[in-house]
């Protein structure tokens, strides 16, 4: 049986994060997910901003680690070469009332020490953010804000982490665990398809399934409340693309609906928040577009109906009490607890994982630093960011590259063949790792192209692609398989 | 004797026709707009037909499936035969288009052929 | 990075471009055709069924025999090179010599000609292409899930039609086995045809009109033959399924409002999509082509030439059409019209076109009274026995009973210089006073 030093359950931000952290040193680490690909439970839908800080109480841990974590982004992006850009906030208030929310807001900015935070006239703003509804009166400007695409964070971070030593395990779902007080691996954690590692200490980092996961290996009872979120995705030619990212006044337990500019270029509106009972619940309704636009509009007026090219869900981890629980177990020797990471999990992901860096170093994880360590990974040029003198010389060195497969986003063959060659093997993941079937078309003309590519690259047979993992297969048979009936 | 009401398939306008057996031991057509409604609306009381399209495997990998129709349309209760005996099949290219695939479908004296050229 | 420079560039290889190339080439102008994928013909290519070229051939051919016979037209050629497996990169127009690009054009036509085409393939990587003149016949794009937002879930086995035709015709992949069909157009109805003769089993078409829009040979042919249950005036409410389909809520439709207390579950393991096409003129806004809302497709004077100069539109990238036959007619007018613009012909005087009383668009968007004039429109009624009429300052000019029309079948007429010069002997009826050519169905 594989021994490891620390294992991380969930492949999430979090986890990848931490997983990334802790490459850096002389350890044996092991990052289980469950599902087949990373970023496929709570990050796989994830509104792709990285908050400024003004939002929660200086008291808070969140508070905290989301301004912490902010600032590590541009290092971030130099080793890891994820598209981010601080394109900055903005809360809009329509009312003195909301004005006073803002003001507020304003000073828990300056005692969370935000850099750059303003409070704006309605000429500032406007002038911020030209496509705002014109009857604001005033609001906030945090320049400190952006946005960023969040799977390619993940990905790029365990990218970074496995490069550097980290073992990842796909598919291995924790469902039991054995304690020991005498071994020194005090742990074995058993996965549902009958696999099993030995590790001396667990970080709980699994998101949704964290209060199982905390069940399984003898810690805390915790509650995670599924809240879901939808939202809208526009056409990246849509005109209520705004150039910051527009926030509302925020309500009691939620940041409100925002209008995205993503930074692909499509805009996107939402999400929601809505508490659900199940894990899985990731349905979307006719109901909320209608009120998420209604709350969009208001916002951006240019934001249109029209421009929808699709929607989806996603599932916030919360736990009571509205703050991250990031603590060494008071119950279970050698287990971190890592629970409740909902928005700004993102933002603060970095900074979470300096701090479980030294919860682990204070429970006694010996840290000596390796000094093979390399904190950047390959960057895969992207032939939609090339203007054509770089392309062609591009294709006279890769022809894949000369191979368009998705035309609405401008995704190579190469590029699909990149994804799969680090372990993206499904649908979702190869477009999430290159965008393609994300655009317009929604996969109408690319899928059967990115269909065989995955068929070569990853010697998997049509019958066996699936779309996210077991049971999502994509095609059922070939033309032939099946027998026929006559005409009634 | 009850009407039975058919839209004809032999064109694109689909004229909607009453077939009858009346009178008794023959079949009268109304609401064809032109002759070849008369023969479909006869036929399809009688010995009902449909020309069958479809692909057929072929030994390239470029061009991997082969389409193909009956030259004229095949009487109903042949077609599940037909196609089936299709889908066991691979072609050997290269292959022009109106090159016989299969000849005299199940003695109905109706060929299959290819309907591209291939190579 | 190769340089190369044509008369005309055709951007795509299907019914449309081949029609406008063999046009322009068999003038004596140098044409390049570029293709993205590896062989010619376009979506003709996967649609193996019969019933093209009634019109064109005298002839009911497949797809692919139809494809065939363009593609050997415009093979004759010498003046054509085709560029297959090639895609377009970007597309630039010139302004007073300066090159821009498609993202600083901001929707402005170009009052120089000078246009610049950005073609990449395996083989060639870049290539800039330079004509005078280039011809818009990129085809259109499927509708899709996200544009129409069916809730629930988002499991594997939603396809569009289109792409679950392509893969069966072509890749001879099976999507499924148990189906649902949304959409009762000529596609959906042609695939619930081809997933039974595959050996699926379809289980119902939905509808949201309380009409079905596909030709009735086709509900006969596709449907009746197999006793596959359509819908009509019912919605599919809600996706099942999590990782896989499992089924869909099917609801009724009464007096405009979903009836949800009325609603049932169909199962199923796969959803085909036909729920409408959209011409693809994400180049043409790059060029600074301006678009009409009505058809998606560009804005065309009688010669169809875009906003820029120099740029055409022809196919189903203008408009979406039902027949090839008209996608051949129109494009081989297109092309014909390319050569009078590189021949430096004057432009004759033109006349705005008005969509008038029921009808959704006409094109092209301008008329010339000194020429013939080829007009396709739809309407947006449902009627039998309605009655066409296009008329001038009052006048008018053509007045034509059509049997049956509805929205997805497309209406042609043709005013020639005789129209325009005598008039019609009907009594003026109101109308646009004001040299606009009105075209109203009653």
């Amino acid at each position: 049986m594989e021994s490891y030093d620390v294992a991380i359950v969930g492949a999430g931000v979090t986890g990848a994060a931490i997983a990334r952290r802790l490459s850096a040193y002389s350890l044996d680490v092991a990052l289980l997910e469950k599902e087949c690909d990373v970023s496929f439970g709570v990050s796989k839908a994830n509104s792709g901003i990285i908050h400024a800080g003004f939002h929660h109480s200086p008291s808070s841990l969140k508070a905290r680690l989301e301004v912490l974590g902010n600032m590590m982004y541009d290092a971030l992006q130099r080793e890891l070469h994820f598209p981010f850009r601080r394109c900055g906030i903005v809360v809009a208030a329509f009312s003195i009332e909301e004005m006073k929310t803002v003001e507020r807001l304003y000073a828990q900015g300056l005692d969370n020490k935000v850099i750059g935070i303003e409070l704006c006239s309605r000429d500032r703003i406007l002038s911020l953010e030209p496509k705002l509804n014109p009857d604001v009166v005033g609001g906030l400007h945090a320049p400190s804000g952006g946005i960023i695409e969040p799977y390619r964070f993940v990905f790029s971070l365990v990218e970074s982490a496995c490069k550097n030593g980290v073992t990842l395990k796909r598919e291995f779902e924790v469902v039991e665990a054995e304690v020991s007080r005498v071994r020194r691996h005090r742990f074995v954690l058993r996965s549902r398809s009958g696999d099993a590692i030995r590790t001396r200490w667990v970080v709980n980092a699994a998101g949704l399934f964290a209060d199982e996961v905390s069940r399984i290996v003898g810690g805390e009872e915790l509650t995670i409340i599924p809240r879901k979120g939808e939202e809208f995705l526009m056409d990246r030619n849509a005109k209520g693309y705004p150039s910051r990212v527009v926030f509302p006044v925020p309500s009691p337990d939620s940041k409100g609906m925002l209008v995205i500019p993503t930074v692909e270029g499509t805009t996107m509106i939402g999400p929601t928040a809505i508490e659900v009972e199940d894990k899985e619940d990731l349905r979307t309704t006719h109901e909320n577009f209608e009120r998420v636009c209604a709350s969009a509009r208001r916002l951006v007026p240019s934001v249109s109906e029209r421009d929808i090219i699709t929607s989806f869900a996603g599932l916030r981890p919360t736990l009571a009490g509205n703050d991250f629980y990031i603590a060494v177990s008071q119950v279970q020797p050698h287990l971190i607890q890592v629970a409740g990471i909902q928005s700004p999990g993102l933002t603060a992901s970095p900074a979470i994982a300096e701090y479980v860096k030294d919860l682990l170093k204070q429970d006694g994880l010996p840290l000596v630093e390796r000094p093979d360590f390399d904190p950047a990974i390959e960057e895969v040029p992207r032939l939609r960011e090339l203007d054509p003198e770089a392309a062609d010389r591009l294709v006279q060195a890769n022809p894949d590259y000369g191979e368009v497969v998705c035309r609405c986003e401008t995704v190579s063959e190469a590029e699909v063949v990149a994804a799969i060659r680090r372990g993206h093997t499904t649908l979702d993941g190869v477009k999430f790792y290159t965008r393609a079937g994300m655009g317009r078309c929604q996969g109408g003309f690319c899928t059967y192209k990115t269909l065989k590519i995955i068929e070569r690259e990853a010697k998997l047979s049509l019958s066996e692609i699936t779309k996210r993992g077991e049971g999502s297969v994509v095609l059922g048979s070939t033309v032939g398989d099946l027998p026929v009936g006559g005409a009634s | 004797m009850a009407e039975r009401s058919l839209v004809c398939i032999s064109c694109p306008i689909g004229c909607r026709l009453g077939v009858s057996e009346q009178p008794p031991g023959s079949i009268t057509v109304t609401g064809n707009k032109c002759s070849r409604g008369e023969v479909y609306g006869r036929e399809e009381m009688l010995a009902p037909k449909r020309v069958v399209t479809a692909t057929v495997l072929t030994d390239s990998g470029a061009v991997r499936r082969l389409p193909v129709k009956t030259t004229a349309p095949l009487p109903k209760e042949l077609i599940g035969g037909l196609l089936s005996a299709l889908y066991r099949m691979r072609i050997a290219l290269p292959v022009r288009c109106g090159q016989v695939i299969l000849h005299d479908v199940a003695g109905s004296g109706i060929d299959l052929v290819a309907t591209r050229s291939a190579e | 990075m190769k340089k190369r420079s044509y008369d005309t560039i055709v951007i795509g290889g299907g019914s449309a471009g081949l029609a406008a190339a063999a046009e322009i080439a068999g003038r004596g102008y140098r044409v390049a055709v570029l293709e993205r994928e590896l062989g010619l013909g376009g979506i003709l290519n996967q649609c193996i069924h019969n019933g093209f070229g009634l019109h064109y051939f005298k002839e009911e051919l497949t797809g692919p025999e139809y494809a065939e016979r363009m593609i050997d037209k415009s093979s004759r050629f010498p003046g054509i090179d085709f560029y297959l497996d090639s895609a377009v990169l970007d597309v630039k127009g010139l302004i007073g010599g300066e090159a821009r690009s498609g993202a600083e054009n901001d929707g402005k036509p170009q009052p120089d000609g000078g246009l610049v085409v950005y073609g990449i393939s395996k083989r060639e990587g870049i290539t800039e292409f330079t004509a005078a003149s280039i011809v818009l016949a990129m085809g259109c794009r499927e509708r899709n899930r996200g544009n129409i937002g069916i809730p629930g879930t988002r499991p594997a086995g939603v396809f569009t039609a289109g792409l679950a035709q392509r893969l069966v015709n072509v890749d001879g992949y099976i999507p499924g086995k148990e189906v649902v069909i949304v959409g009762s157009g000529d596609i959906g109805l042609i695939m619930a045809r081809r997933m039974t003769w595959v050996g699926a089993r379809v289980h119902g078409v939905v509808e949201i009109q309380p009409y079905p829009s596909g030709l009735t040979r086709n509900i006969a042919q596709c449907l009746n033959d197999f006793s596959i249950p359509l819908y009509l005036s019912h919605v599919v409410s809600e996706i099942h399924g999590r990782r896989r389909v499992e089924g869909v809520t099917i609801t009724p439709i009464e007096d405009h409002h979903e009836q949800p207390g009325k609603s049932f579950r169909l199962d199923c393991d796969t959803l085909l999509l036909s729920v409408g096409l959209v011409p693809d003129n994400e180049l043409s806004r790059r060029l600074g082509v301006v678009l009409n809302p009505e058809t998606g497709g560009p804005y065309v004077d009688a010669s169809l030439m875009t906003s820029v100069p120099g740029v055409f539109a022809c196919g189903n990238v203008l408009h979406v059409h039902d027949l090839v036959d008209w996608v051949t007619e129109e494009s081989s007018r297109c092309g014909s019209n390319v050569c009078d613009f590189l021949a430096g012909e004057a432009t004759p005087w033109q006349g705005a076109v008005a969509a008038g009383a029921n009808v959704k668009y006409v094109l092209p968007n301008r008329y010339t009274p000194s020429r013939k004039n080829v007009f396709y429109l739809r309407t947006l009624v449902v009627k039998n026995g309605a009655l066409l009429r296009a008329s001038l300052s009052g006048r008018t000019l053509l007045e034509r009973r059509l049997a049956h029309v509805q929205p997805s079948e497309m209406v042609t007429f043709t005013l020639g210089p005789d129209a325009f010069a005598g008039g019609h002997g009907a009594a003026a009826k109101g109308g646009l006073a004001d040299g606009r050519l009105e075209v109203s169905v009653e």
